[in-house]
Order: C-alpha cells, then sequence, then structure tokens
C-alpha cells in the first residue's frame, strides 16, 4: 500500500579508471519514514558508495550506476542539476565520518550552516543564523552563540561533530545518512554523539541510514540491521532477530567475534580471510572462500534472499527458509 | 592582531639593519676609486684630498657606516655624483615610477594568472588547462628583454601603435593619467605582467585542484549547494595563499626590473641603477639598492600581515 520512503532496487556501481571496482552489486534498501537502519560490514564492503550514491556525490565520469533509487517519490537517478541541488540536504541529508575534513576550514561555523538555510528556504540572513543558533541548542553545544563565530580548527573534536549535526539537520530532512559519524572520536564522546542523534532522529521523525563496523554502535542506534558484504546485503532483519539468531555464515562470524569481547569497539576484521577482490562483478556467493558451509553450488550462481523470518532474510543457499 | 604587528615590526628592524650593512659595504667593497670618474685625470693631488673630505671617505670605515647611517634615517642619502642633485629625490621620482609599472604589471598578471588557473584547476587534464599550463610555462621562462623587444617590433615598429620607449611624451618624466602617459604604460607592463600570469597561473591552479579534492566540498555538494555555491568557498580558500604569490611578485618585480626598464627607458629605479652603475656614482648606488631591499622587506611584511589577517588557521599571536 503506502510505498515507502528510501526504495533501492538493484543498485549497481562501477568504478572504472586506473582499476575496475564492482563497488555494489545489487544493493535493495527500504526504509520507511522514521525508521532507522544500521548497515554494517568489514572496510570495503561498499557501505559508504551505498550512501554516496543516494546523494549522487560519486565521481560522474568514473563511475558507472544501475538500478534505481527513488526517495520521497522522486527519481534520484534521473534529476536534472537543479532538482538534485534542491533535494540534497533538504530531502536527505549527511553526516560525514571525519567533521574536521567536512567542514570548510575558512567559514565560520555559524555561516556554513546559515548557508544551508538561506539556499534551501530562501530565507534573510538574520533568519537564518538565528536557525543556526536553535540547531546549536538542540545539539548541545554550549554557549551556543559564542560557538557560531567559531571556525572548525577551534573546536574539539566533538563538538565538531556536533556542530555537523546541526548543520545537517538545519533543513529538517526527511532522511538522514550517517557515516560513521562517532569513529574519529573517544569511547565517551561517540556515545554521548550516538544518544543525541537517536533522540534527535526520534524527535524530528526522520528516517536515517547509519554505517558503522561496530556491532554494538548498530545495536544502539537501529530499528532495522543490514549486513553488507562484497557489495550486497546478505542480511537484513530487525535488531534482535539478527543478534539473537544470525542466519548468513558472515553474520554468525561476526557475532561470534564480538559476543566474547565488550560489544561496543570491536572491529569486524576477525573473520579468517581477505576481504573478495571486487575486479570483476561476482557470479556467485562472495563470501564463499570464507566460508566453512560452503559447496561447489555456492559459486555457480548468486544465492537468493530467502526469508528466514518474519522480515528478515539472508542471502546464503544452505540457509532453511523459514516456513510460509 | 596588534601585538602581532608590533612584533611584525620588531622583527623587521634587525632585517633593515643588516640590509644597511650589506648597502654600505657593497660600494666600499667594489674596487676602484669612485672620484677618479668625475675629476680629470691631471687634477692636483690637493683638490682630490678636499673632494674626498667633502665626500667624507677620508674617514674610518665605521665613521663613515654611523655617519650614512645618521643620514639615511633623515633621508637624506647625500648627492649625485654625476648630477650634484639629491639622491633622494632622483630616487623618489623613480620609486613612483617603478612602483606604478609594477603594481600594473602585477594586477594584469594576478587577473590572468587568477582566470587561468582557475579554469585550469576546474578543468584538470581538459584541452584548456593543456594551454594555461604551457601559457604559464612560456610565461615564467621567456627571457623578459626579449620579449620586451618582440613587443616593440610588432606593435611599435610593423605597427605604429605604441610607443616603445619612455614614461610620457617628450622628455617628461611626470606621470599623469592621461592617454598620452598610458600610452607608454602598456607595453613595459605587458612585459612585466608575463612573469606573475605564470606564476599566479601555476599557483592557483594548484590551490583550485587541492581544493577540489578535498572532502569539504562533497560536504558542500551534499547540503545541496550549487556549483556557483561552491565556487565562492574555493575562491575563499584560495584567497590568502593567491594573495600572497601576488605579493611576493610584487616584491620581485620592484626589485628585479633592470632589463625591462632599460629595454623601454623606462624612468625607474631599475633604469637608474643601471646609470648610477655605468657613471660609477657611488650614492646614488647605494641609495638605489638601499631602497629596493627596503622595499622588498616591506612587501614581505605587508604580505605577512595581510595573510594572517585573512586565514583564520594561521594563529595570530
Ligand atoms: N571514488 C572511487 N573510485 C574508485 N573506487 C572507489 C571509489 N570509492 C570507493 N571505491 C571502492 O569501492 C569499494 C567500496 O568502498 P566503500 O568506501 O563503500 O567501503 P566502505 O564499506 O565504506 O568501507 P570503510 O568501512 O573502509 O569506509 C572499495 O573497494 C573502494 O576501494
Ligand atoms: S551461499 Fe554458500 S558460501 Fe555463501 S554463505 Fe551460504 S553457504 Fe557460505
Ligand atoms: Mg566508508
Amino acid at each position: 500500500m503506502n510505498s515507502p520512503l528510501v526504495d533501492i532496487r538493484d543498485l549497481r556501481v562501477k568504478f572504472s579508471g586506473q582499476r575496475t571496482v564492482h563497488a555494489l552489486n545489487g544493493v535493495d534498501i527500504a526504509l520507511s519514514p522514521g525508521e532507522s537502519l544500521g548497515i554494517l560490514g568489514e572496510s570495503g564492503s561498499g557501505k559508504s558508495v551505498t550512501l554516496k550514491a543516494m546523494l549522487r556525490l560519486l565521481p560522474p565520469r568514473r563511475t558507472t550506476v544501475a538500478g534505481s533509487i527513488a526517495v520521497d517519490g522522486q527519481d534520484v537517478l534521473a534529476m536534472n542539476a537543479d532538482t538534485l541541488a534542491d533535494y540534497r540536504g533538504k530531502t536527505v541529508s549527511m553526516i560525514f565520518q571525519e567533521p574536521a575534513l567536512a567542514l570548510d576550514p575558512v567559514y565560520t561555523l555559524g555561516h556554513q550552516i546559515a548557508e544551508s538555510v538561506i539556499r534551501h528556504e530562501g530565507c534573510d540572513r538574520a533568519t537564518a543564523r538565528q536557525r543556526a543558533l536553535d540547531m546549536f541548542e538542540r545539539v548541545r553545544i554550549p554557549s551556543p552563540a559564542r560557538r557560531l563565530d567559531a571556525y572548525p580548527h577551534e573546536m574539539s573534536g566533538g563538538m565538531r561533530q556536533r556542530a555537523m549535526i546541526a548543520l545537517a539537520l538545519a533543513c529538517r530532512p526527511k532522511v538522514l545518512l550517517a557515516d560513521e559519524p562517532t569513529t574519529a572520536l573517544d569511547a565517551t564522546v561517540q556515545i554521548q554523539i550516538l544518544l543525541l542523534l537517536r533522540e534527535l532522529q526520534r524527535e524530528m521523525g526522520m528516517a536515517m541510514i547509519f554505517v558503522t563496523h561496530d556491532m554494538g554502535v548498530a545495536v544502539e542506534v537501529s530499528d532495522r540491521i543490514a549486513v553488507m558484504y562484497g557489495g550486497r546485503i546478505v542480511e537484513s532483519g530487525g535488531v534482535a532477530d539478527v543478534i539473537k539468531s544470525p542466519s548468513h555464515p558472515y553474520t554468525r562470524g561476526l557475532l561470534a567475534s564480538t559476543v566474547h569481547g565488550a560489544m561496543r569497539g570491536t572491529r569486524l576484521e576477525a573473520i579468517a580471510g581477505a576481504p573478495p577482490s571486487l575486479a570483476t562483478a561476482p557470479t556467485g556467493c562472495s563470501f564463499a572462500p570464507r566460508c566453512r558451509l560452503a559447496t561447489p553450488a555456492c559459486e555457480g550462481a548468486v544465492p537468493p534472499m530467502v526469508g528466514v523470518g518474519p522480515a528478515h532474510v539472508a542471502r546464503c543457499i544452505a540457509v532453511a527458509p523459514a516456513a510460509a | 592582531m596588534l601585538i602581532y604587528l608590533i612584533r611584525r615590526l620588531i622583527f623587521v628592524l634587525p632585517i633593515a639593519l643588516a640590509v644597511g650593512v650589506v648597502c654600505f659595504s657593497l660600494v666600499h667593497i667594489a674596487p676602484g676609486d669612485p672620484l677618479v670618474s668625475i675629476l680629470p685625470p691631471d687634477a692636483p693631488q690637493t683638490l682630490v684630498e678636499q673632494m674626498r673630505k667633502s665626500y667624507g671617505f677620508d674617514q674610518p670605515m665605521p665613521v663613515q657606516f654611523g655617519i650614512w647611517l645618521g643620514k639615511v634615517v633623515t633621508g637624506d642619502l647625500g648627492t649625485s655624483i654625476a648630477t650634484s642633485r639629491p639622491v633622494a629625490g632622483e630616487i623618489g621620482k623613480a620609486v613612483g615610477n617603478t612602483l606604478l609599472l609594477a603594481m600594473v604589471a602585477t594586477l594584469i598578471g594576478f587577473f590572468f594568472g587568477c582566470l587561468f588557473g582557475f579554469v585550469a584547476g576546474y578543468f584538470r587534464d581538459s584541452v584548456i588547462d593543456r594551454i594555461a599550463v604551457t601559457v604559464s610555462i612560456l610565461g615564467v621562462s621567456v627571457p623578459h628583454y626579449w620579449l620586451g623587444m618582440v613587443l616593440v617590433i610588432c606593435f611599435s615598429v610593423l605597427l605604429p601603435w605604441l610607443p616603445a620607449t619612455g614614461a610620457g611624451p617628450g622628455s617628461s618624466a611626470d606621470w599623469r593619467w592621461d592617454w598620452e602617459h598610458m600610452r607608454h604604460l602598456i607595453l613595459p607592463a605587458i612585459t612585466m605582467s608575463v612573469i606573475p600570469m605564470g606564476i599566479i597561473t601555476r599557483t592557483v591552479r594548484a590551490l583550485v585542484g587541492d581544493i577540489l579534492s578535498q572532502e569539504f566540498v562533497d560536504a558542500l555538494r551534499a547540503k545541496g549547494l550549487t556549483d556557483g555555491g561552491i565556487f565562492r568557498h574555493v575562491v575563499k580558500n584560495a584567497a590568502p595563499t593567491a594573495l600572497a604569490v601576488m605579493g611576493l611578485q610584487l616584491g620581485y618585480l620592484l626589485g628585479g626590473s633592470i632589463l625591462i626598464e632599460t629595454v623601454f627607458s623606462w624612468p625607474g629605479t631599475g633604469f637608474l641603477l643601471n646609470s648610477a652603475i655605468f657613471q660609477r656614482d657611488l650614492p646614488l648606488l647605494q641609495g638605489t639598492i638601499l631602497v629596493l631591499a627596503m622595499f622588498f622587506v616591506a612587501v614581505n611584511l605587508v604580505v605577512d600581515v595581510v595573510q594572517t589577517a585573512l586565514d583564520p588557521r594561521i594563529k595570530r599571536g
């Protein structure tokens, strides 16, 4: 009946250049308004590329994109330059991993937020600045009026990330993309930022896609989890389902490697074997070289998604489908 | 900012003093007796002694330096041996002309340097980029007196459009902003602008390429800025460095224009220096070198201060 807010179907991204990289090989994501999806996966699995594709930030000349991305009923891949600029920051906005690099060093934070508000709402400078101040208060930056006139390098990492969040939320986007927004921060600051994000996301009724390496972080901020491997989603479902009954061997490996240690702060590299080469598009299960259950059939064809529970799917032929 | 300014000014003092010592001793190290060139070879010994005294050449070196420095500080650079006119006045007029030529040339160079640099930086590895890079390399490597002569041959001799020498009609050295005078400025200014243009093109191209590859540009795009909006950010990020390079170029042009001024008989400091050398006019030579060196120090100071004021990342203190 009601179509999802974000509807990504069979998204494929290929980079050409000195090296060909098949970064995404068929990604499907559906997200309802107000829902929070955590994308988990090891380095190179295509998490950042997925988010960048949603904002069309990939270098156009070297990138081939196939499939479809619809957000709020708009076809993102078909947008012209003007529509795209209106959509970016207004319908969908993004928080970057390293706020020190993602903020312009020579403009004040207040200016950078106001600029975005003026761009999308066409208001005057005073109104935009007032909005920037409101946002600084919402993300709980101490002495906000003074900090508006600060340059990025004058703030600590945690404060900068709060400012980045204020910037991303200033135009009340429907979807917030967060690409490992806490990886660069100290553990204590990390938790504060996560809680703040989750709170703001609920308060403002935004949908959120949150990318992370970290199982504990994903559990903290998500309603649903999608596990990525080799440019595909290999398992997705509600947080509790995925954590309690992981189905895909890769997800099980991830959980086994984090269950004994502390949940948070554990990186996902603990599974034996190397990540797949993406030089050619995979014709079978990308995880087969590292999978203990692999059979010749696994490499013959790309495994289909099978339902393993209500709204819980996995891409593995060794998984028994749930009885309907 | 004020404290920073004062500190910067204090740092300049020892540099200025060192420049003074070098200027002073340069002339005394040079071989030959400066009086020989103005006195007839058969002048009586008493007259030579008298002249030597009146120019102060009979005193010991440190005393001569002290006296010289004292006068310099009060603006007295001595009297030209060749013309018997005060050196300060001669230099003053020449400085005005040199400043005019150097500033116009720098502005032309800056304008085209930025234009080419931005276009090349934005369209890296395109045909336009290759052309801009080639032009900038040519600009830096072509000998300027040669370029000057080529321009004279083209636009003064073959096509009699522009005058080839002087700074105004007749032999007048007083500048005025009318077409009669400005005509004289065009060829030397273009010739001179080629150096800063080449260097600024290369600087700006590298700057723009570097800025565009930074993540914050993606972030600006992600918040919905159009190319025009992003361009403003690129300009503001590039401005401190581009202006600093422009200032340094102005400094170089102020000091390094001897060849061009000679080719065009432009009555500036370089031309003056040239005639001072050939006439062995020591006070004039000393004064000119000193003023040129101080210029360079001053330009560096201004560039530093401006760059600090423009770039919030440089700490003031
Ligand atoms: N602009 C690009 N040009 C070429 N290849 C790229 C580009 N961006 C990403 N890739 C490649 O695409 C693959 C997926 O990269 P992506 O950045 O999405 O990984 P990720 O899951 O975000 O990893 P990480 O956790 O390290 O951020 C990698 O192999 C990467 O090298
Ligand atoms: S499809 Fe085969 S190789 Fe892939 S995860 Fe399942 S069992 Fe392992
Ligand atoms: Mg990434």
